[in-house]
């Protein structure tokens, strides 16, 4: 823990340009190939980085980073670390951001305390505890934000995978595949209910015949969809319920008999059809290889 | 439970515009919370369920929203306290409720499915205290 | 003080809820409504809740009072463009909100009514709006 008598304030007072200097060209050395635009905007930072790290040790040296005085300090490398992240960067390369200062500022100790030989072990003790502090925090908000990034993915695969589809003019259908877990059908149910309005559809199937296993939750899920879309004043009909997921059903003592349920999509469509006044009319077909002139 | 209470905001409940004003404040608060859409929906139908409880049976009383984290999780508590003359059996208010639509006894009901928990303490003669929390 | 308009379109009443309605003016609605239906001899009546961000069991019980009531005289109703976030947690809690029509906005709604009244046996149709 730095005494009050740390003299890593006073380098950086004297120093800064020195250490500004030689850490923007260890940055450029152990990096990646950076373009001139990157170049410039690293060498901003670093000046930044410098001067808020010069003023959080004059108000406070004791090595402790929480309090208020490092709070410019602790921003700042959130904020790199954060933009970092999202722009791709590795988490080695975010961090060395902050661990290839050590150097630069080792050296500047050195010329500033010349052969004082035991303050100058002990202010470089010091000087790498604060680096490994300020690059553990930096480490550790990258992660954050990594983590945010792949659940912002999740969230948008989770919408891709299960479109909804326009059949006709008021007719929606929303063809389910896979496993459906509590959470995902809610997002689903609710991306349906949205495209009813959008759409202004009077009806909306909802095809599970490529859902292998319907539980409880889910099945309940789907009876509060309909019961949503009807108070909405849409119809749903559920298509695709195979024998194992029928008998599932009645099992779970999940009452279904409010809903109209058909075995195919194509069936639940003609329905839909139907109902909604229309009639498929069979003209004479034209052969499927007849060439067009 | 150590849940740690981020921020509480107080409102009296004696007349019918105060359940207007209850629902506003439930929403901002469930905004700031960063709840989305259909979860603010929930707990803002749920809080006007419980203030016209407190007005029309409890004879008017106060909402106290709460902010509150555990560990890592955070939510939106809100509690409604009267000194009214309270629930003789709860148990039967609450399974009732649904069936006969009886008002409070839906809306207790009706909150308590809405919410991620449900509290109440009521003694007849004292008073009603029902706290619902929604997590984010 | 405050009341909510109530527009009359031929032998229809229209309703638009847009202000998030304390009780009194909900119970005034339903006072209001009923006498316009008796005193035009309206033949059915559409709610616009588009607007509504919050349904609760009061506001779903007085529309379906609304409903009843309009029945009674000789009226029917249409509850028009309710919100999915509504549609759900009206689900969720479970109030029964049996009996009343619903349509996704004005116009299937006005489509919905002319249907009703056919089925309630009125034939004042052929002098609705086309």
């Amino acid at each position: 823990m730095p005494t009050a008598n740390s003299k890593l304030s006073q380098v950086f007072e004297t120093r800064e340009q020195e250490i500004t200097d030689r850490w923007m060209e260890q940055q450029q050395a152990s990096g990646r190939k950076l373009t001139a635009a990157e170049r410039e905007q690293a060498n901003r930072l670093s000046r930044e980085f410098v001067r808020a790290l010069k003023s959080a040790l004059q108000r406070n040296n004791s090595g402790d980073i929480s309090g208020a005085d490092w709070a410019g300090v602790r921003e700042f490398l959130v904020d790199l670390s954060s933009r970092r992240a999202k722009d791709g960067y590795t988490p080695r390369e975010t961090a060395s951001f902050v661990f290839s200062l050590k150097q630069p500022l080792f050296s500047a100790l050195k010329n500033e305390l010349g052969s004082d030989g035991k303050t100058l072990a002990d202010e470089v003790w010091l000087a790498t505890v604060l680096i490994d502090e300020l690059g553990l925090l930096t480490t550790e908000s990258y992660q954050k934000s990594r983590e945010e990034v792949i659940t912002r993915q999740q969230k948008e695969l989770l919408e891709l995978s299960t479109p909804v589809v326009r059949l006709w003019e008021n007719i929606l259908a929303l063809p389910l595949i896979g496993t459906l877990d509590s959470a995902r059908t809610q997002v689903v149910m609710q991306n349906l209910l949205e495209a009813i309005v959008q759409t202004r559809s009077d009806y909306a199937i909802i095809d599970i015949t490529g859902v292998p296993v319907v539980d409880t939750l889910v099945a309940q899920h789907l009876l509060k969809t309909v019961a949503a879309a009807r108070l909405m004043g849409a119809d749903c009909l559920i298509s695709g319920i195979r024998p194992q997921i029928a008998q599932t059903i009645i099992h779970l003592g999940v009452d279904l008999s409010d809903v109209t349920t058909k075995d195919t999509l194509a069936d639940a469509f003609e329905l839909a059809l139907r109902r909604s006044g229309h009639k498929v009319v069979r003209q004479d077909a034209i052969p499927a290889n007849a060439a067009t002139r | 439970m150590a849940m740690r209470v981020v921020s509480a905001e107080s409102l009296e409940i004696r007349v019918s515009d105060d359940v207007v004003l209850v629902r506003q404040a439930v929403r901002r608060k469930s905004i700031a919370l960063g709840l989305g859409l259909v979860d603010q929906t929930k707990v803002v139908t749920a809080s006007s369920e419980l203030a016209r409880n407190t007005l029309d049976y409890g004879g008017g009383g106060t909402a106290v929203l709460e902010l509150v984290e555990n560990g890592p999780r955070s939510g939106l508590r809100v509690t409604f306290e009267d000194q009214g003359p309270g629930i003789p059996d709860v148990n039967l208010a609450l399974t009732d409720g649904y069936t006969t639509g009886n008002g409070m006894g839906l809306g207790l009901s009706g909150a308590k499915r809405l919410s991620h928990e449900f509290e109440l303490w009521s003694k007849p003669g004292e008073g009603t205290r029902v706290s619902i929390l929604r997590w984010k | 003080m405050e009341r909510i308009p109530i527009l009359k379109m031929g032998e229809y009443l229209l309703v638009t809820i847009q202000v998030d309605m304390h009780d009194r003016l909900a119970l005034t609605l339903q006072d209001d409504l009923t006498g316009q239906i008796a005193k035009h001899r309206a033949r059915g009546v559409l709610i616009d809740i588009s607007a509504l961000e919050i349904v609760d069991s009061f506001i779903g019980r007085m529309l379906a009072s609304i409903a009843s009531m309009a029945h009674l005289l000789d009226a029917e109703t249409v509850v028009v463009g309710m919100q999915p976030a509504v549609a759900i947690t009206l689900v969720e809690l479970g109030l029964p909100m049996r009996g009343i029509r619903t349509a996704l906005d004005v116009e299937k709604g006005m489509l919905a009514l002319r249907s009703a009244i056919l089925e309630a046996g009125q034939d004042g149709d052929a002098r609705g709006i086309r």
